[in-house]
């Protein structure tokens, strides 16, 4: 086992940016593995569902390049968890399309382990059948029906599908759905180094430079891990890493900053012990690995609702913003009259009042002098969905109210056309816990030539 | 008299925990301003509950976080990221209730 060995996030995000810079410095420190995550569920449920990645193609291939060219020179394995942003196969695939190209274009061949995530419908439902399926943050089990309405789902693997990996020899990992801290963890756990430290330095690393300040933009970040302790630096020379910055990076995103649970157990960090290492490098000690009973995956899924499509339009008459809850009944109540409102869902999404905070808005009362409104329609297919916000538009820009004096129109519309097709709209319908015997038996891992 | 929280904090954030939770930082400049929170006591779940409207039952966890200087709560989100009816799907903008309560406060 080595003393210490050195992980690179080039950033948080593959597709996101590098900075030349922070890529140059951070080589320079002679990484043993450069390893991203490229996924999340943060943009909401459309991309898992829909299969699509959320992040932009030539961005994503600019930075996957950065990366590949390296690991080509230097020969510096390469690891990247949640490929694609859902980590389902179309991203998989996406991922190695893009992966290829680059590798042809540039002559580049790596060992190259494909490892997929998505979850069969069919045995996931012989898991709830067994009992081992169990609901996580939402009151709702899963049902056999739920499982048939998803268009996908996906599990997140441990670090275990890594190490496969890794000793099948990949010189690049494409992962599908995977926990972030995974695909830093599993180099240092590989050469032996401790499992909650590990793990604990690869979720500071998923997020590449956003544990350091100043807090802006893409960036990169190095982990150092030893024995008993890892430090955490920037490459980047105008930033640093503080006891504050990294400290403060344990509450991001997380319900509990003392506990991260994962697959087979949890990180517990009550007795971890952040210390300023140098002026710009935090080391960090004593986090705990507490096992879990049974070793368990997360289960994401999306399902579709419908097609939607939406108007933007802008409201300045003070005599309609005065009356505007009438005003939006009114609307709805005409729309029905056409279509019977069993079969869409009609929404106002009203800026200036409760538009960003919806139910959770304190302030219920409009204090603008300008409302900006979001009429929104989700019907099962696209045809509905347009006649419905057509019919909806059209009455909210000429239906009269009570003492209106601006009878040409009541709507303000920034374009030609007005109605936007948004396209399949999806909601997280799975967000549960699988116990699998085996860490390794929903990841098929695949050897291809790259 | 009294300050707000976002003028006592150096941070105040909201942000998805997951598709199904929103989660607030509360991160203070020094140990002693912290301290000094802490012992007011002033975040509670019925507060909480209060300034967004929600039951008690939905605001889940209020955890201390003494490393970072920092006051975490978590509450069940009204429904998942992105349903129909979403506002915010990245939860980024839900902190200001929170910010804008006012607690007693002496300069120190």
């Amino acid at each position: 086992m080595p003393d210490q060995m050195t992980i690179l996030a080039p950033e948080g995000m593959l597709g996101y940016g590098i900075p030349a810079r922070s890529m140059e410095e951070g080589l320079k420190r002679q990484p043993d593995a450069l390893a991203v995550d490229a996924g999340s569920t943060d943009p909401g449920p459309y991309y898992l569902g829909a299969g699509v990645p959320f992040t932009n193609r030539r961005a994503f291939t600019r930075d996957l390049a950065t990366i590949l060219e390296p690991a080509n020179a230097r020969r510096i394995p390469v690891l990247i968890g949640s490929a694609g942003g859902g980590g389902g196969r179309p991203h998989l695939e996406y991922t190695l399309e893009v992966y290829r190209e680059i590798c042809r274009e540039r002559g580049y061949h790596f060992r190259t382990a494909v490892i997929g995530a998505e979850v069969d419908k069919a045995w996931l439902k012989r898991q709830i059948a067994r009992g081992r399926v169990s609901a996580l943050d939402i009151a709702t089990e899963l049902t056999e029906a739920e499982v048939d309405r998803s268009a996908r789902i996906v599990a997140q693997m441990g670090v275990e599908p890594f190490l496969r990996a890794l000793d099948l020899g990949a010189e690049v990992v494409i992962a599908g759905r995977a926990c972030d801290a995974a695909v830093m963890a599993a180099p240092a756990m590989r050469a032996g180094f401790d499992r909650a430290l590990a793990y604990h330095m690869g979720k500071i690393l998923e997020c590449g430079g956003a544990a350091a300040y100043p807090r802006h933009g893409s960036d990169s970040l190095l982990g150092v891990i030893e024995r008993d302790a890892f430090i955490v630096e920037p490459p980047n020379p105008d930033k640093i890493c503080t006891v504050a910055s990294v400290a403060a990076h344990s509450l991001y995103e997380r319900s509990d900053p003392y506990r991260l649970a994962l697959p087979g157990g949890a990180v517990d960090l009550t007795h971890t012990r952040f210390e300023q290492h140098t002026p710009r490098a935090v080391r960090v000690g004593g986090t705990r690995w507490v096992p879990a009973p049974a070793y368990t995956l997360k289960l994401e899924g999306a399902a579709r609702v419908g097609f939607r499509t939406l108007t933007l339009a802008g409201v300045r008459d003070p005599l309609l913003i005065a009356q505007l809850d009438a005003y939006l009944d009114n609307v709805r109540t005409r729309v029905a009259e056409t279509y019977p409102p069993d079969g869409y869902r009609l929404l106002f999404h009203v800026y200036g009042r409760d538009g960003v905070m919806g139910p959770l808005e304190p302030v219920r009362e409009i204090r603008s002098h300008e409302i900006g409104l979001v009429i929104e329609v989700i019907a099962d297919d696209p045809d509905s969905s347009a006649a419905i916000l057509a019919l909806a538009r059209s009455v909210a820009l000429h239906v009269t109210y009570p003492g209106r004096k601006a009878i040409a129109g009541n709507l303000a519309f920034p374009f030609s056309p007005s109605d936007l097709k948004a396209g399949d709209a999806y909601e997280f319908n799975v967000h549960h816990l699988v116990t699998v015997d085996d860490p390794l038996e929903l990841f098929p891992i695949e050897m291809v030539e790259a | 008299m009294r300050r707000t929280i976002g003028e006592i904090a150096k941070f105040v954030t909201s942000k998805n925990a997951g598709p199904f939770l929103l989660t607030l930082d509360v991160v203070f400049p020094d140990e002693a301003t912290y301290r000094r929170f802490k012992a007011l006591g002033a975040l509670d779940r019925a507060t909480v509950a209060r300034l967004y409207g929600i039951k008690e039952d939905d605001v889940l966890k209020i955890i201390e976080f003494d490393p970072a200087y920092a006051m975490k709560v978590t509450l069940r989100r009204p429904w998942g990221s992105g349903a129909v009816g979403e506002h915010d799907v990245y939860g980024a903008q839900q902190h200001v209730p929170l910010m804008q309560h006012t607690v007693p406060w002496q300069e120190a």
